[in-house]
């Protein structure tokens, strides 16, 4: 990216892009000449990515629209049911830059980044599970990364070109909200090496589904496969009467009839669990500490789901 | 008092977790404010997810250009208008894929091409994080001299670890902290009224002790709300929204909380001198 001299205007067509330099929005810009001479065409870096990332089999994006509805949590119990197969290699990538979770729920807080010739080493929960965020980087807990777009992309990509994973059979992408910088960024750097597909994942609430409609609008607008939609907090039972209500409500259907709607398959639902959100806090393996849950149960279902839409062999769990 | 034209007070509601009920705990001041006689106006800066026109029930409609700027949409039978990206979508399903340079030429023509008349709480609905959004919308409302912002959060310790984030990002662009509100604190089973901690309980209240910011309150779940949110449709005759969550359980729990913030957005707008 070249180096600029004063901060983008407003419908600034990016500094990388083709026609920077020469849009109407350049007109007047500090920028322009900058801009104009600049190398244009693919990210030089690209040919790096790619040959980092080509000892990784499978690369899947965890997406959704809206937040809260357990991107993280998904992301974790799926890397944790994954890696129940001591043969099967697994990394979780966090680019979830201003709100980072998974180092929590991994219980890797307070850990750090080694760096060796090679890149950085991400920080291993487990002799077949990998984690790798911005959390790890920051000197406190509780700072904040007040980052703009750009920014945010050059970690994404040192993250894609530097972090040393190794061969892999997963790596699981976690991402914040939105269809923003991060979604275009990681989708832009991974075209070349191939991403498998993103799991939606979003709660039964029309107003949690009104966004993943956009996120999937975004899929189809960028090329990316959906694999499928994951209903999560579906559904409460009452740990004392065993009654079950619904916490929020399914008034249009919820995630099923949506993914009829728009012709992508449904995943499957994971009911809402305290548990679940306990087993976070403490970095706990949920899978572990309950496998006879019936969060669990639908969890192994998904990951059946997904193993049959990559076209992969039932895993023994 | 604000400088916006316009509006009385400006109040930011803010989270660094997402799903935490920034949208709803928006709406529900806002209800709250209007039933006790106020003029509010909502103000939506999430691009990429806007939930306010769902919130409202009034997600058909349109803002009309006029020669002084964009008017806001107009809840029917309330003291609300509100203005969102999502009314200027042609469809609802409709993804906005935008980097940050083109959000915030967003959010500045959000605050300065909005005419707002007779506002005197502005509430501002914010996407999660630190980021392109949140420095414009910082850097934008200095001019402004906002009231300061109200932190939502949920109990549990991966919401409050984000949330301890954006209190440090209020302290670093000088955004003052009205308070925080911790959401989805509890649940009471219909069938037999046990309080569940679906998500725990009392992060809030502990987090908002540690940076030394007031607590405004614990906000229960209750499915009514949601429903309440999502049923919108079928219901008939103006006001309906306000009038149902009257009857809301969440009202009585809300009142509190907004006489909490107009206490210390009084209290604060009084010491500025205009």
């Amino acid at each position: 990216m070249p180096e600029l001299v004063a901060p983008e205007p407003d419908h600034c067509p990016g500094p990388e892009s083709t026609t920077a330099g020469t849009s109407d929005a350049c007109a007047g810009c500090p920028n322009q000449q900058i801009c104009a001479t600049a190398p244009k065409g693919p990210d030089p870096d690209l040919p790096a990515i790619t040959s980092r990332l080509s000892t990784i089999h499978h690369k899947l994006l965890i997406l959704s629209g809206k937040g809260g509805v357990g991107k993280s949590t998904f992301t974790c119990m799926l890397a944790h049911a994954l890696s129940q197969d001591a043969d099967t290699q697994v990394g979780i990538m966090d680019i979830d830059i201003c709100g980072p979770s998974i180092p929590r729920m991994m219980g890797a807080q307070g850990e750090a980044i080694h760096t060796s010739a090679s890149g950085w080493s991400p920080v291993y929960v487990a002799d077949n599970l990998g984690v790798m965020s911005i959390q790890f980087l920051l000197p406190s807990e509780d700072d904040a990364v007040i980052w703009r777009g750009p920014k945010k992309n050059g970690l994404i990509k040192q993250f894609l070109r530097d972090v040393e994973w190794g061969e892999l059979d997963f790596l699981l992408v976690d991402t914040p909200p939105g269809t923003s910088d991060e979604h275009l960024s990681v989708n832009g750097y991974l075209k070349e090496s191939g991403v498998d597909g993103a799991v939606l994942v979003t709660g039964p609430q029309e107003v949690s589904l009104l966004d993943v409609r956009k996120e999937l609008d975004f899929c189809r607008k960028a090329g990316i496969r959906v694999i499928g939609i994951v209903e999560n907090m579906s559904g409460f039972v009452c740990p004392n009467c065993h009654g079950e209500s619904q916490i929020f409500h399914a008034t249009t259907g919820g995630a099923k009839a949506l993914a009829e709607e728009k012709g992508v398959p449904f995943l499957g639902a994971v009911p809402l669990d305290p548990r679940i959100g306990l087993s976070c806090d403490y970095g706990e393996s949920f899978f572990d500490a309950y496998p006879d849950s019936p969060a669990c149960e639908s969890l192994v279902e998904i990951i059946g789901s997904i193993r049959s839409e990559l076209g992969l062999e039932p895993l023994k769990i | 008092m604000s400088l916006l034209p316009g509006v009385q007070h400006i109040i930011l509601v803010l989270s660094g977790k997402g799903g935490v009920g920034k949208s709803s705990i928006t709406t529900q001041l806002a209800l709250s404010l209007s039933l006790s006689g106020h003029r509010v106006g909502v103000l939506d800066v999430d691009l990429t997810g806007p939930n306010i026109p769902r919130m409202f029930g009034v997600e058909a409609a349109t803002v009309t250009q006029t020669p002084k700027g964009w008017k806001p949409v107009q809840v029917p039978g309330t003291n609300i208008s509100c203005m969102s990206l999502g009314f200027l979508l042609r469809d609802r399903g409709d993804a906005v894929v935008w980097r940050g340079p083109k959000k915030t030429a967003m959010v500045r023509q959000f605050l300065t091409d909005t005419v707002w008349e007779g506002v005197e709480y502005l509430i501002v609905d914010t996407p999660p994080g630190t980021s392109d959004e949140h420095i414009s919308l910082a850097e934008e409302m200095r001019r402004f001299l906002p009231s300061g912002a109200v932190i939502v959060t949920t109990p549990q310790a991966v919401a409050t670890a984000d949330v301890r984030k954006e209190i440090n990002f209020c302290r670093k662009v000088g955004i003052d902290i009205l308070g925080v509100v911790e959401n989805m604190s509890g649940f009471v089973c219909p069938h037999c009224t046990e309080c569940t901690d679906v998500f725990s309980s009392g992060g809030g209240e502990k987090m908002a002790e540690e940076f030394g910011v007031a607590f405004l309150g614990a906000v229960p779940i209750d499915p009514k709300f949601g429903l309440l949110i999502e049923s919108q449709k079928q219901m008939q005759g103006e006001g309906t929204l306000e009038r149902e969550y009257e009857k809301c359980g969440l009202c009585a729990v809300f009142k509190g909380i907004t006489e909490k913030v107009m206490g210390i957005v009084e209290d604060k707008d009084k010491r500025i001198p205009v």
